[in-house]
């Protein structure tokens, strides 16, 4: 059983801090953001596994020779109110420290989810009171802002998509169709569910400073594969050049704005009115004075794939020729996943060695 | 006709805050009623009991305020319509958690050396 513990708790640093550091520096991610993603989906299950299974495992010593034999010694020993007489206060704080964990962890994903929920309903009821639904492109609606912005809402009863008028008045027609299927492949491929799980994590272990990696990783990922999903209905070109456009009119050109320079009384009529009075200028202001708080975010320095460096990773890929896929390297990214996930899983049910 | 205002009772929602938003002073319900008339293409006017189921609605969800001490009950908007885009565009601009509900804004802040790079790009 110690043997066990020492080997999981080393497990879990690994997979705390170098495994993590290593994935996002590396070059490979952005190749084959898929496999990249499940490779970061199962560090953190691994990681939470070996980190609560050390615990777990080290304080049910007394109890038996293995896991699932001590598990029900402990219940019989639990009901019956006593406790073996070689068990020490060390272990008992290791099962405590094991169930507050696992509680701990378990509780922010459901409250970050439900929060979440919270924020989309809300979300969308502001949404329809203000947006119309654009013509000819059903699930998508615009609302009458001069900051060129596009977002997808996901879920019930059904996913939008939306766009501003500041970016209808910047785009060309073809580089919207290539925002709106970038927007629509985050939905059809679910990333919010990602999203929730590994800002639950980041929320769950603020002073984990890998969590806080892991989810920038996994928020540029995301958008690399959302690109590749969109590059095979429209032109890598026109979504490269709709990423810069959309990036450079958000760039912080003025920080002397005061707030979010909404559009005037006409907003009703839609779309039209902003036209012609919207200017770059305009929207920057908008667009430097309510993103500020993210640069005093603290958790966002620190990582390697910041946002602000998001446009040019993706571009740079759109950019390029076609990514060459090589199978085998993704089968092995694969397998590795699989690996860490069942390593620990398995060391915490073999039976003892006797 | 059950049906019929279930299917409206979204748009019925923002044709009634959209004559809340341009009215100059606090509307009742038969006011509301008028100018909804007035604004709908084929002149037609929905039934004043939904209208007062809406702007119930409205008010549950804290985009209308009743006033009680009025003899008609009066409405009025509990924020004008800029201030609640105004809200909407933070929702989505603002703090890394609101990424949780409002998922992948389409591309976000570039630091003024990547933009120097992305000019050069559209100029190419």
């Amino acid at each position: 059983m110690l043997t066990v513990a020492v080997a999981l708790a080393l497990f879990a640093f690994a997979l705390a801090w170098p495994v993590p550091v290593a994935l996002a520096r590396a070059a490979w991610p952005r190749r084959m953001p898929g496999a990249a993603l499940v490779l970061w989906q199962a560090i953190a299950l691994a990681g939470g596994l070996s980190m609560i299974g050390s615990l777990l495992v080290f304080g049910l010593i007394p109890f038996g020779a293995d896991l699932p034999d001590a598990a029900g010694a402990f219940g019989s020993d639990l009901f019956a109110g006593r406790l073996p007489h070689d068990a020490n206060f060390f272990q008992m704080f290791a099962l405590a420290g094991a169930v507050l964990l696992g509680v701990h962890l378990l509780l922010n994903l459901v409250r970050t989810a439900w929060r979440a929920e919270r924020q989309r309903r809300h979300h969308v009821q502001l949404l329809h009171l203000l947006s119309d639904p654009m013509p000819d492109s059903p699930g998508t609606r615009v609302i009458d802002h001069a900051t060129p912005i596009a977002y997808c809402l996901p879920g019930a009863p059904r996913a939008v998509t939306v766009l501003s008028a500041g970016l209808l008045e910047l785009l060309s027609d073809e580089e919207l169709a290539a925002v709106v299927a970038h927007e629509r492949a985050h939905v059809t491929q679910h990333h919010n569910i990602l999203l929730v799980a590994f800002s639950a994590w980041r929320s769950a272990l603020p002073w984990f400073p890998i969590a806080t990696r892991a989810h920038e990783a996994v928020g540029l990922l995301i958008e690399l594969l959302a690109d590749d999903q969109a590059r095979r209905t429209v032109s890598g070109r026109d979504l490269s050049r709709a990423v810069a456009r959309v990036a450079l009119a958000a760039a912080p050109q003025t920080d002397t704005g005061t707030g979010v320079g909404s559009r005037g009384s006409g907003a009703r009529a839609g779309v039209k009115p902003v036209g012609a009075a919207v200017g770059a200028g305009a929207s920057a202001t908008a667009r430097g004075a309510v993103s500020s708080p993210r640069f005093g975010d603290p958790g966002f320095g620190a990582a390697p794939a910041a946002p602000t460096e998001w446009a040019d990773a993706r571009i740079a890929r759109l950019t390029q020729l076609p990514i060459a896929h090589v199978p085998a390297l993704r089968l092995s990214v694969l397998a590795a996943s699989i690996a860490l996930v069942a390593l620990p899983t398995l060391m915490l049910l073999s039976p003892a060695v006797r | 006709m059950a049906t019929r205002t279930v299917v409206n009772l979204g748009e019925l929602e923002r044709a009634i805050m959209d004559v809340i938003w341009d009215a100059t002073a606090p509307l009742a319900a038969t006011d509301l009623r008028e100018q909804l008339k007035a604004s709908a293409p084929g002149g037609k006017e929905p039934a004043i009991t939904t209208v007062m189921t809406v702007l119930s609605r409205l008010e549950a969800k804290g985009f209308v305020v009743r006033d009680r001490d009025a003899r008609p009950h009066l409405y009025s908007a509990t924020m004008t319509r800029e201030d609640h885009v105004a809200e909407l565009m933070h929702e989505v601009l603002g703090s890394a958690s609101d990424r949780d509900a409002v998922l992948a804004r389409f591309v976000g802040q570039v630091t003024p050396h990547e933009a120097e790079r992305l000019r050069r790009l559209l100029d190419a």
